[in-house]
């Protein structure tokens, strides 16, 4: 088990080495930032003393080899726009951006495993029809179409749920997620509930017909037993690969469910930089999502080598 | 005195092919504490008989379409159809009353539970076991089957054993609640040659010791010689010949069993160049059996057996075939 963590962090390194990598010189092929900071009618001369101000006139290598050994050291440099160091202002939305991310992944666990459960044990009966169901309009829905719908009826009409905006309150000290939440994290938890669904379903179609299955009823065992002992703990383990990519996918793919409910998560403020070609922020981001979804990844392993014990006493 | 007395059994298949006629008529009975051997080629539905006894096998595509299987208690006071059970009273008879060993033990046991809790759960569900009641029992029933470090053992995971102990875990699952009946369905067919012969002795020695009366579901002639205190043999969904073992072995009379018994190699003897076998293939089980089904590779078979099914007939007494001969 050592070892297998061992190997997964040298992976883990190396991949974020890359993402530094292309993450800088993907922006460097995008054009130069300081023509959009400058007004219009500045002389060359104005332009061109910006541009050694911020360094942008060196040699790509040297300012790559600069970036590179700032990142190491969590300096991701200053964010044009903001006039902030790029990390403080990641860090500011982060909690946003978990509290969406958990709620989402929570609503497509509640109701995708259960659904997937209760379809895949009795193919074609009407829970089947409505794990099917969800599953594909889980799958193929829009989110940010989903998101104006309902905004439209829950917010607009029915008054239920603030229609933007992110509110929390505090209890000892803790900040805790309000009903502000809901709509955004169901509308982006929509996908993954969909995989979750089918995939849950699948398994279980599949689990069910092992010899070990037919074991667990020779032996006398209740279907609520064999169901959950067997059937269940069995693919949960796929099940937490699974959940560690959709979590990723859920903490990076939040532009558009953020924009529309004006979250003020990472989403936000990378389409906002995006925007305002603000070059250091959308690196920082950029790379700070990328080791989001490693480090996820990485847990992902820990937790499958934990979850398996073929591979927990494995080599 | 039987303790159980399954009667015409028919089980068949519902697939996209078609019908698959698996079983047409299956009777016989077992005697208490007694070691009945079951042979017969792939596919002539010696499996699916004792699955459908418990109702294990996958309902769609199965149905048990006829027959009866009485279980006889309190000496053959009392009988059950199992059959017809309810889901609990079936819960009751599978594990409890009837104990259960697959052929291969690596993918018939749970790969991410304890072989401790995969015992220790059939002792909470039908002797109400409390937890740490259940590991005490479990672990003797480790040691029981032959496994050192029982202690420890309790704790591994089926991969961590070898072949032969896993089919010990196997069957000490398939015995752990005192069973009266144990159905053993080829238990040594994924093992090497001087493994299979500790896994017979041990369920030798355990059906002496508990008195138990054993299902024995083998290709292998031999095993059943050594160990069967009667033999049935099956084809193509049917029994053609049951008999006791020494019986069938020195006067078999269904065309099939003399085939079977003389593809067997002797042991000491000349060698007799190539083995015999029998000519042509197993029937097609998608077509209703109508007439006997070994004509097409019997030597002997004459008009009749073309047209009419032969009944099960006794012979000799309790040598029983389904020929015309």
């Amino acid at each position: 088990m050592q070892r297998y963590i061992l190997s997964r962090l040298v992976q883990s390194a190396g991949i974020l080495i890359g993402v530094l990598l292309i993450v800088f010189f993907m922006l460097q092929m995008t054009g130069d930032p300081v023509s959009l900071m400058v007004s219009r009618n500045a002389s060359p001369e104005q332009v061109e003393a910006l541009r050694e101000e911020l360094g942008y006139n060196r040699p790509v290598m040297v300012q790559f080899f600069d970036f590179f050994t700032d990142a190491l050291t969590g300096d991701f440099g200053m964010s044009l726009r903001h006039r902030q160091p790029s990390l403080k202002l990641i860090l500011d939305r982060l909690p946003a951006t978990v509290e969406l991310a958990a709620t989402a992944l929570m609503f497509a666990l509640v109701i995708g495993v259960p659904l997937g459960l209760l379809g895949g044990s009795n193919p074609n009966s009407f829970w089947d029809i409505m794990a099917r169901g969800a599953g594909l309009i889980g799958q193929t829905i829009p989110n940010f179409w989903l998101a104006l719908i309902l905004i439209v009826i829950l917010s607009v009409h029915l008054g239920w749920f603030p229609t933007f905006g992110r509110n929390t309150w505090s209890l000892f000290g803790l900040t805790l997620p309000t009903r502000s939440v809901v709509l955004p994290a169901f509308a982006l938890g929509l996908f993954t509930t969909g995989q979750i669904v089918r995939f849950v379903r699948s398994a279980v179609l599949e689990i069910k017909n092992e010899d070990y299955v037919r074991t667990a009823y020779s032996k006398g065992l209740s279907d609520r037993n064999i169901y959950m002992r067997h059937i269940l703990r069995n693919a949960s383990i796929p099940l937490i690969s699974i959940i560690g990519v959709q979590f990723g996918y859920l903490m990076s793919g939040s532009i558009y469910i953020e924009t529309i409910f004006s979250w003020p998560g990472l989403g936000n403020l990378l389409a906002e930089a995006i925007g305002n070609r603000d070059f250091a922020l959308v690196q920082a981001i950029a790379f700070f999502t990328s080791l989001v979804v490693v480090a996820l990844n990485l847990l992902t392993d820990v937790a499958y080598g934990l979850a398996d014990p073929r591979i927990r006493y494995g080599d | 005195m039987p303790i159980l007395e399954v009667k015409n059994l028919v089980t068949r298949f519902y697939t996209i092919e078609g019908v698959v006629h698996a079983l047409n008529g299956v009777s016989f009975d077992l005697e208490e504490g007694e070691i009945l051997g079951i042979v017969g080629e792939s596919g002539s539905g010696k499996s699916v008989a004792m699955m459908s006894l418990l109702n294990l096998l996958p309902m769609p595509p199965a149905r048990i379409e006829r027959g009866k299987a009485l279980f006889y208690e309190n000496g053959g006071q009392d009988s059950v159809d199992l059959l017809t059970l309810t889901k609990a009273e079936r819960r009751r008879v599978r594990g409890g009353k009837i104990g259960y060993i697959f052929q291969d033990a690596l993918s018939a046991l749970n790969p991410v539970m304890t072989v401790g809790r995969q015992i220790g759960e059939s002792l909470m569900e039908h002797l109400g076991l409390s937890g740490e009641d259940a590991k005490h029992r479990a672990v003797e029933l480790l040691e029981h089957v032959g496994i050192p470090g029982a202690e420890k053992r309790y704790y591994n995971y089926p991969h961590q054993f070898s072949g032969g102990m896993r089919q010990r875990v196997m069957i000490a699952i398939a015995i752990a609640c005192d069973p009266k009946i144990v159905i053993a369905d080829e238990p040594t067919t994924a093992l090497d040659v001087t493994v299979q012969a500790q896994i017979v002795e041990l369920i030798k020695r355990l059906q002496e010791e508990l008195r138990l009366a054993v299902i024995w579901i083998t290709h292998d002639l031999g095993v059943v010689a050594g160990i069967a205190d009667r033999v049935l043999v099956m084809y193509a969904g049917y029994p053609v010949e049951i008999s006791l073992v020494d019986d069938l072995y020195n006067n078999p009379v269904h065309p099939y069993t003399k085939g079977l018994l003389g593809a067997l190699p002797g042991i000491g003897g000349k060698r007799a160049g190539r083995l015999e076998s029998i000519e042509g293939a197993p029937p097609d089980l998608l077509a209703k059996p109508k007439h006997c089904q070994f004509v097409w590779r019997c030597p002997y078979a004459f008009d009749r057996c073309r047209n009419e099914m032969p009944e099960l007939v006794e012979i000799a007494p309790k040598h029983y075939t389904k020929c015309f001969l």
